[in-house]
């Protein structure tokens, strides 16, 4: 019983120090990724390549004088930036990296992940209101009703996949592909997936709740310090682990790619699918403009809505009469 | 291996992990960082200019109405979880029952869309 504890907290504590890195180096890797796309060089100065940037910036954010807007709610404003980062720690529980390396397997993974991750949306909304100013208000509102809209469209797709593996366990999803990776099955799935996906991230193209030209900064305009790390930490935990997500559900999690090299063990292949997933976000956001944003609830409601509900319909017969 | 302990454990002490992380690394700032602050520094940020109005503005009703939609859909879809799990088990006669549970979705759906709910002007 008590070794069973301190396991576990051993393992929650190793995949904690694993997303910190992930997140950390995803910053690194969005500007070097900006920088290559855009003909440039990117963080350079500090360490070797400039690897110890995000150190830096940590550190120096560290340092920032924290500004606290007069008439904002206290509690609230304090609350919203905690809020912003714990659901996407708490995704990794279900996350299974092989075949028997999770925190744990819940019977309900799936379920778990839709509900704690759709929290993420109070900080924001929270974020945005307790300010007491405008940007942060109207980026709040936008960032509410455009993450609720493609909730849907995240939900639904997952369903596609239940269908077919019965069971909402993220192993047994990972267990199913052994022989034919979700993505081959579930082509459409996968692709209302990544875009439900980028735009509850936040990131271009959809990226309106902080779009600059018009917002400033949106709903995270009045925060500062650590404050507004802890939002971007938010964003970029979010980006790994649901690209993670995206990797057990679609991209066959731990099996290597048509059984090749077999003696690289199944971790290093999970954490290299993630990271091209998270790749994948970069090169999208740095590649396309930002949409307008009736153009951006019209996609959800009037486009990827009617196509997954298709979908489900669509492989509930091909399940049931095909065979 | 997880016998011993239910599988809930796990995730309570990810969530104290988590607020306890949060917690932290604010506290610490707060701790090491320059505190100066004036009364033209603590203004809610206008561009430069002095707030015209209170912060807190009246908003556009069409974030009311995709609310609404999406509770409606929202609790539609949760009936799909269940059965979605359930497909194989259940048959063609699961299929056709939630074919016309689709169906029935589909035609409030294109109610709010010819009502114009969709819309975004």
């Amino acid at each position: 019983m008590l070794e069973t504890v301190i396991l576990t907290i051993a393992k929650i504590i190793i995949f904690f120090a694993v997303l910190m890195f992930f997140v950390a180096y995803g910053t690194y890797a969005e500007r070097k990724v900006a920088g290559g796309i855009q003909d440039r060089i990117g963080p350079l100065h500090c360490g070797p390549f400039g690897l110890l940037q995000p150190l830096a910036d940590g550190l120096k954010l560290f340092f920032k004088e924290d500004i606290t807007v007069a008439k904002s709610d206290k509690p609230t404003y304090y609350i919203a930036p905690i809020l912003a980062v714990v659901p996407a720690i708490l995704v990794i529980a279900v996350i299974p990296v092989d075949e028997n390396i999770m925190i744990t397997d819940l019977n309900i993974a799936l379920l778990y992940f839709l509900a704690v991750s759709s929290l993420s949306v109070y900080a924001i909304m929270l974020g945005g209101w307790a300010g007491n100013s405008k940007y942060p208000l109207l980026g709040g509102l936008r960032s509410a009703s455009q993450f609720i809209s493609y909730e849907l469209v995240l939900g639904l797709s997952i369903v596609c996949v239940a269908m077919l593996v019965g069971s909402f366990s993220l192993r047994d999803v990972v267990l199913y592909q052994k022989d034919m990776w979700m993505v081959f099955k579930q082509p459409i799935a996968f692709i209302c997936y990544m875009i439900a996906a980028i735009a509850e991230l936040n990131r271009a193209p959809f990226d309106l709740p902080e779009a600059e030209s018009e917002l400033v900064g949106g709903y995270h305009t009045e925060y500062s310090s650590m404050k507004f790390a802890m939002f971007f930490l938010g964003e970029y935990a979010n980006m790994v682990v649901s690209s993670a997500i995206a990797t057990c559900l679609f991209l066959g999690g731990w099996y290597a790619p048509f059984s090749i090299l077999p003696f690289i063990p199944g971790f290093i292949w999970f954490l290299i699918k993630t990271f091209l997933i998270f790749f994948f976000m970069l090169w999208i956001r740095w590649t396309y403009p930002r949409v307008r944003f009736d153009q951006l609830m019209g996609m959800s409601w009037k486009v990827l809505m009617p196509v997954v509900l298709l979908n489900i319909l669509v492989t509930g017969f091909i399940v049931t009469f095909g065979r | 291996m997880y016998q011993a302990i239910s599988p809930y454990v796990p995730v309570l002490i990810l969530i104290l992990l988590a607020v306890l992380f949060g917690v932290v690394t604010l506290l610490i700032a707060w701790l090491v960082r320059p505190n100066a602050p004036y009364s033209e520094k603590l203004s809610p940020y206008e561009c430069g200019v002095e707030p015209l109005q209170p912060g807190k503005l009246r908003m556009s009703i069409r974030f009311f109405v995709i609310v609404l939609l999406f509770l409606l859909f929202d609790v539609e879809a949760v009936f799909m979880y269940p059965w979605a799990v359930m497909y194989k088990p259940l048959g063609w006669w699961g299929f056709i029952e939630m074919a016309l549970f689709v169906i029935i979705l589909f035609v409030g759906y294109i109610y709010a869309w010819l009502k114009g709910a969709l819309e975004w002007e």
